[in-house]
């Protein structure tokens, strides 16, 4: 599924990021790479942008962006957990 | 002797404290400007330290040394050329992982660099645990603790950095990111073509320009193109046939698999460093989030914000800009009494005076603005802006962070031009700076009230409202425009960074402040002082010209009559009243005078060349001049307006209400000449504004044709349709 299919407070693991050019690199270097954990914080109140935890830091992307990057739902709806686990490096 | 200068460079992500830091190590010895070329602020101090001069420089802050935005060209271009002694990679301790990449990248250069791990005290708190000692081993980087905001660790970090530049052996080649056997093999086969190859000289190390060719780094790569000369192609050859290889194996683009590797080298570190306790935390600025952006309270809390930034900034600001004005008219009634007349004397008063007095009033509400501005970024206010906002700066083809200074512009241009820095995409920059002018500045307001409520007293305010929603809807319509011709290309990616919020601290926010302000003055000072001038000398010259009466003996024929008379008349009071009498006579035909003259000047001479211009819009020869005098700033049309409109009586708004409307100015053309006012070239300090944040006249020439005709066009439809369906005639 895709990044923007993550619902709030939700955590995924990516598998892919498609796109091309600067931006695929810019997202990369954020670091989301294959692997990572990123949990879905929040989204704007007008929807877009989101909000993401990577890394233990925040990062918002737009939604279009989101959905280039192609992940895995590891946990479903628990916020608390989601919360503890957001400042462990991620499981590469 | 003098001692020898070491440069000091620091290095840093966004956020990473790295500005409290240069400001704990420079404070005051500190100088603002720009890098060459570019408007990304250049800031270095130089101090006296352990015996030498450390002249330190705060490169921008970036997330990594690939050369996409300008930030990052600057960083990375001025550790390759300029060679710093040292960099310092300040390193945010709770945010390390990513942190790495710049650090891993740093690592790669040949240079010598130091890691100040910043905000340990933070992380802790927060259950992380760095051992340093085996970070500092595996990376081969002395590293120093600090906490900028407590000015803990600064002069360890000094210290560490003059021995590390002191030391004179060649940094070691091992500790570096190693990939994986492929892409190493890749490497190093560039590598050593590169070293036989005939261009000798190369600009870097071999292995870090091996690296970013395959990484396909346009900047090294065209470099290496131009000193290779006639091997250019073989070169060529080469480059692409590693990156073929790389691809080959990995089945996608080498630099994006090096990317993934240095995380993966990252992540190796990390967790042979970092020990995380689980604790319980309550995370602060994670609640704060929650309520300020919060699907129901975010906007309207944000609202608030920009509100009381506006009350602050305007409100608050009108008292000391009353201060300078009086001090600004006090000065010139001064000059005024005590010089005598002569061309000098009007240059000063009516020139430099009243162009350069002119602008500085501003200057209370400039430093409110820009403190606000900067509260807004140090408390990490602004990224949470620019996520509420960027779904609908989007729609006009702008990002999130467009919407500060756009709105800043309801205040004035200046001070939002320049806003426009918190910007990183220069097209996004130069869209912003270009629609800024169309946000209704406080100047313009003193103009629509007095022709507003001259002609519609009652609807004023929706005449008033309804401008001020033109000029948003032609910003939005100008922008989608430019978005799909001129500045086209792809939209500026939206990964921000959202920081932690963080209390300010009063001493960066005043220094961020001050630093604003004075680049203000100081460049709008030289900028204006000429356009002022050159404006004076218009409404100044010819001296020598033909008035339709020979006023001045007039007014000593009045005087003369005056003196008989009081001198006759017995009654003390009837003498008071003749006098103030002939002083109110003397006082309109002096009036009368200064109009003619006006009417005579190259000013207006101008307006009355370029009245046909003007009478399609149904503006008269007198408005064209007060327009053309709106080119220094837009008050003085009002101001121009009273001069030559109420050419008898007296000069306060009642008399220019009744002024207009037997000037045969009709609410259709009223109408007009408000659009054109909303809309016609920037002033003279905004003007100057958009030359500087853009660098480049063909910009400004480009907003000041742009927005001129956009301005006549729309006053031209507005009074031919309006004629031809009789309204408001």
């Amino acid at each position: 599924m895709l990044l923007s299919e993550i619902k709030e407070g939700q955590t995924a693991r990516i598998l892919r990021v498609g796109g091309s050019g600067a931006l695929r690199r810019r997202i990369f270097e954020m670091g989301i790479v294959k692997g990572t954990q990123v949990c879905v914080d929040k989204y704007a109140p007008l929807k877009d942008p989101l909000e993401i935890i990577v890394m233990g830091y925040h990062l918002s992307l737009r939604v279009e962006e989101a959905s280039q990057v192609t992940v895995e739902l590891i946990q479903s709806d628990d916020k608390r957990t989601a919360a503890d686990n957001r400042h462990l490096p991620s499981a590469a | 002797m003098t001692p020898r200068t070491l440069t000091i460079a620091l290095a840093g992500n966004p956020n990473s404290g790295k500005t409290t830091i240069f400001n704990n190590l420079t404070g005051a010895h500190q100088k603002v400007g720009n890098w060459s070329g570019v408007t990304v602020e250049k800031k270095e101090g130089v101090i006296n330290r352990h015996g030498y001069e450390l002249k330190i420089i705060d490169l921008p802050g970036t997330y990594s040394l690939t050369p996409f935005s300008i930030e990052e060209i600057v960083a990375r271009n001025f550790i390759l050329e300029e060679h710093p002694d040292v960099v310092i990679d300040i390193i945010d301790a709770s945010n390390l992982e990513r942190s790495l990449y710049l650090a891993t990248q740093l690592r790669e250069i040949d240079c010598k660099v130091l890691f100040a791990l910043n905000m340990a005290d933070m992380a802790q708190s927060r259950g992380i645990k760095i051992h340093t000692e085996t970070l500092s081993d595996l990376l081969d980087v002395p590293i120093v603790f600090t906490v900028g905001n407590k000015n803990e660790g600064m002069d360890a970090l000094l210290k560490k950095a003059v021995e590390l530049a002191e030391q004179t052996q060649h940094i070691s080649e091992g500790r570096k990111v190693r990939y994986s056997q492929d892409i190493e093999f890749a490497i190093s086969r560039l590598q050593a073509f590169l070293q036989k190859g005939s261009s000798g000289t190369l600009p870097y190390s071999d292995r870090w320009t091996a690296i970013k060719l395959i990484e396909d780094d346009q900047i090294v790569r065209d470099r290496v193109l131009t000193l290779a000369g006639d091997s250019r192609q073989s070169v060529q050859d080469e480059i692409r046939v590693a990156r073929q290889y790389v691809m080959d194996r990995f089945d996608d683009d080498p630099e994006i698999i090096m990317t993934d590797e240095r995380y993966g080298f990252i992540a190796g570190i990390v967790k042979e460093t970092v020990t995380t306790s689980a604790r319980q935390r309550v995370d602060i600025s994670r609640n704060i989030d929650r309520v300020l952006t919060n699907r129901f309270v975010g906007f309207p809390i944000f609202v608030f914000f920009i509100w009381a930034m506006f009350q602050l900034t305007f409100t608050v600001g009108e008292i000391p800009k009353a201060w300078i004005q009086s001090t600004v008219s006090g000065l010139s009634s001064l000059l005024e009494l005590h010089l005598s007349d002569s061309l000098f004397k009007d240059l000063l008063l009516n020139g430099v005076i009243a162009g350069v007095g002119s602008v500085i009033v501003f200057l209370p509400n400039i430093l409110i603005l820009f403190f606000c501005i900067s509260l807004f970024e140090d408390t990490g206010y602004m990224a949470r802006t620019a996520f509420l906002m960027d779904k609908i700066m989007h729609m006009i083809g702008l990002h999130g962070k467009s919407f500060i200074p756009m709105l800043m512009g309801f205040g004035c241009n200046v001070p939002a031009i320049m806003a426009t820095r918190t910007l990183e995409s220069e097209k996004d920059r130069i869209l912003t700076i270009l629609i800024t002018p169309f946000m209704s500045c406080s100047a313009r307001l003193p103009i629509y009230i007095v022709i507003a409520g001259t002609f519609f007293a009652g609807r004023a305010g929706t005449v008033i409202f309804s401008l001020y929603l033109t000029g948003i809807v032609l910003s939005i319509v100008t922008g989608r425009m430019l978005r799909s011709t001129l500045l086209k290309g792809l939209d500026a990616p939206f990964v921000m960074e959202l920081p932690p919020y963080r209390v300010p601290m009063a001493r960066s926010v005043m220094i961020h402040m001050w630093e604003r302000s004075k680049m203000f003055l100081k460049k709008m000072g030289n900028i204006i002082l000429i356009g002022s001038v050159i404006i004076w000398a218009l409404s100044a010259f010819p001296r020598n010209i033909t008035y339709s009466k020979d006023f001045t003996y007039e007014i000593q024929k009045l005087q003369q009559k005056a003196s008989k008379d009081i001198h006759a008349s017995a009654d003390p009071a009837a003498r008071i009243s003749l006098e103030n009498e002939t002083a109110a006579s003397i006082e309109a035909i002096k009036r009368i005078m200064k109009a003619e003259k006006i009417e005579n000047s190259y000013m207006g001479r101008m307006g009355k060349m370029i009245e046909p211009v003007f009478s399609p819009l149904g503006i008269d020869w007198r408005g064209s001049v007060a327009l053309l005098s709106g080119f220094v700033a837009k008050e003085i049309v009002v101001s121009t307006m009273g001069i030559l409109y109420v050419a008898e009586g007296d000069k306060d708004s009642e008399a220019l209400r009744t002024a207009l409307l037997s000037s045969g100015m009709t609410p259709l053309s009223a109408i007009s000449m408000l659009v054109f006012v909303l809309l016609y070239l920037p002033c003279l300090a905004t003007m100057a504004a958009i030359r500087r944040e853009l660098r480049s006249w063909k910009w400004l020439l480009f907003s000041i044709g742009y927005s001129t005709s956009l301005a006549w066009v729309m006053a031209f439809l507005i009074f031919q349709v309006g004629k031809l369906l009789h309204l408001g005639v």
